[in-house]
């Protein structure tokens, strides 16, 4: 039997570990390289590095991070954040990436999900999709896709978008709550059961995630099978250590390492 | 010196990194001459055996394969590395390398929550002594990404299994040769632990 997955999500703005909360006012924590090898001895599942550089002329030092982290790391890992064409989505797999995250240019171009997937496969293309709640009865789920760190209203059902991205060739889902990002009050777990209960994928819940037991609910009553956590980690509140002997406590089926 | 084999598998050189990582000298190679004087081979993959196989006939690397299995250099398979060294694939028409008998099948998970791929974490456990195994502990964890497993004609040839729905070869070996159905470059401590062990094992089995 599969374990459930423990995946830390790391935010990088010009080479630098940050962690955005609500996606503004980003604050500086560190090397992202060095945070990410210390995941790994700790016991980590998988890497998401998101890149958030604002400047496209700054986009070269995510590949040197990316492969600084490939000549240290050995576990699977991701990257997402800028990445519009395939050919940007190979720079960063011969980088020695896994798996790249489609967001923003997905939506504003579907195609991008199937030409990745064609040219690397499906277990190479996650689908970020950032969704806030939609006022009422103006979506058939409920909710909305939005970009650009959740400035920016789509108007597109979270739900019908999750689908798509499944039927183009997308091999995971991450479902990002805007509104839980940043809280630490647990994740959307209606929204995440919603998408999972839906698509033949695996779902990573996103957002929100504070303590061990708002992991626990996103695996078991959110039915996803892996958990992104940041801000938990970053600051050292819990270690990949605590999070998993409480999920494995429960009776999750879980890596244990040590 | 391990030879990596080189056909737009996508993960040599991840492969290759870790093996940096480890301290033991490889390179990347399509050259199939090369290939058969080689003191030791590792055959990556991702993706589609289908398109694996054109590739590696295009280059003339199946049959330097062969030839090396053949002179007894080690070799290990890695995904569809691993598939590849079987007789054939239901995920093709093209026959396989035929160096371990046995097929490739697709999962077909009666279970709707049990989602294809298989990709993740799972858990080995070794059936079968083999020096390249001997640092896998009960219960380890290693990395999956594959929608076919590898079933071998003869069970001597299965050296460890998961599970996934149904019991499947996770690890099998004849000769010379062991293959992993698992990413052994992207499975951590234990991971890396089999590919050290793979560069000094001998060819024997026991």
């Amino acid at each position: 039997m599969l374990s459930k997955r423990l995946i830390s999500c790391l935010d990088v703005r010009d080479g630098r570990l940050v962690k955005s909360v609500r996606f503004v006012n980003t604050k500086d924590i560190g090397d992202p390289v060095s945070a990410a090898r210390r995941y790994y001895e700790a016991g980590l599942d998988e890497l998401v590095f998101y890149d958030i550089t604002a400047s496209s002329d700054q986009r070269g030092i995510m590949l040197d991070v990316v492969e600084e982290v490939a000549r240290q790391v050995f576990i699977p890992f991701s990257v997402g954040g800028g990445l519009r064409s395939v050919d940007d989505c190979r720079r960063v797999l011969e980088a020695g990436a896994e798996k790249i995250n489609l967001n923003t240019a997905a939506v504003g171009n579907p195609g991008v999900i199937s030409e990745a997937a064609d040219a690397f496969g499906v277990q190479a293309v996650v689908l970020s999709m950032d969704i806030r709640a939609a006022g009422s009865g103006s979506l058939p789920s409920g909710y909305e896709i939005v970009t650009h760190g959740g400035r920016r209203a789509t108007g597109m059902d979270a739900l019908e978008w999750a689908r798509r991205g499944e039927a183009l060739g997308a091999g995971e889902i991450v479902v990002n709550s805007i509104d839980a990002d940043g809280t630490l009050e647990g994740y959307e777990l209606k929204l995440t059961r919603m998408i999972a209960d839906n698509v033949g994928i695996p779902v990573i819940a996103s957002g929100g995630g504070g303590r061990p037991e708002h992991l626990y609910d996103a695996l078991t009553e959110g039915g996803a099978d892996a958990a992104l956590v940041a801000s938990m980690l970053h600051y050292g509140r819990y270690s990949v250590d605590s999070i998993k002997q409480h999920l494995h406590d429960r009776g999750l089926k879980i890596r244990i390492t040590n | 010196m391990i030879h990596i084999v080189d056909y737009d598998a996508g993960n040599q050189t991840s492969v290759k990194r870790a093996l940096d990582h480890l301290g033991v000298a490889s390179v990347i190679t399509s050259d199939s001459e090369e290939l058969v004087r080689a003191e030791r081979i590792v055959f990556p993959g991702v993706g589609h055996a289908h398109s694996a196989l054109e590739t590696l006939r295009k280059r003339g690397l199946d049959d330097a394969l062969i030839s090396a299995a053949d002179r007894g250099t080690p070799i290990l398979g890695i995904c569809v590395g691993c598939q590849i060294l079987l007789s054939d694939s239901e995920e093709t028409d093209l026959p396989c390398l035929d160096l371990i008998g046995g097929r490739c099948l697709r999962f077909r998970p009666d279970d709707d929550a049990m989602k294809v791929p298989h990709m993740g974490w799972n858990a080995l456990r070794v059936d079968r002594a083999h020096p390249v195994l001997r640092h896998v502990r009960p219960g380890d964890e290693v990395y999956f990404v594959h929608s076919y497993y590898p079933a071998p004609g003869d069970d001597r040839d299965v050296l460890a299994r998961s599970r996934y729905g149904v019991e499947f070869a996770a690890v099998i070996g004849r000769r010379n040769m062991v293959a992993a159905q698992f990413h052994v470059e992207k499975s951590g401590p234990v991971g890396l632990k089999i590919l050290g062990e793979f560069a000094r094992w001998d060819g024997k089995p026991c």
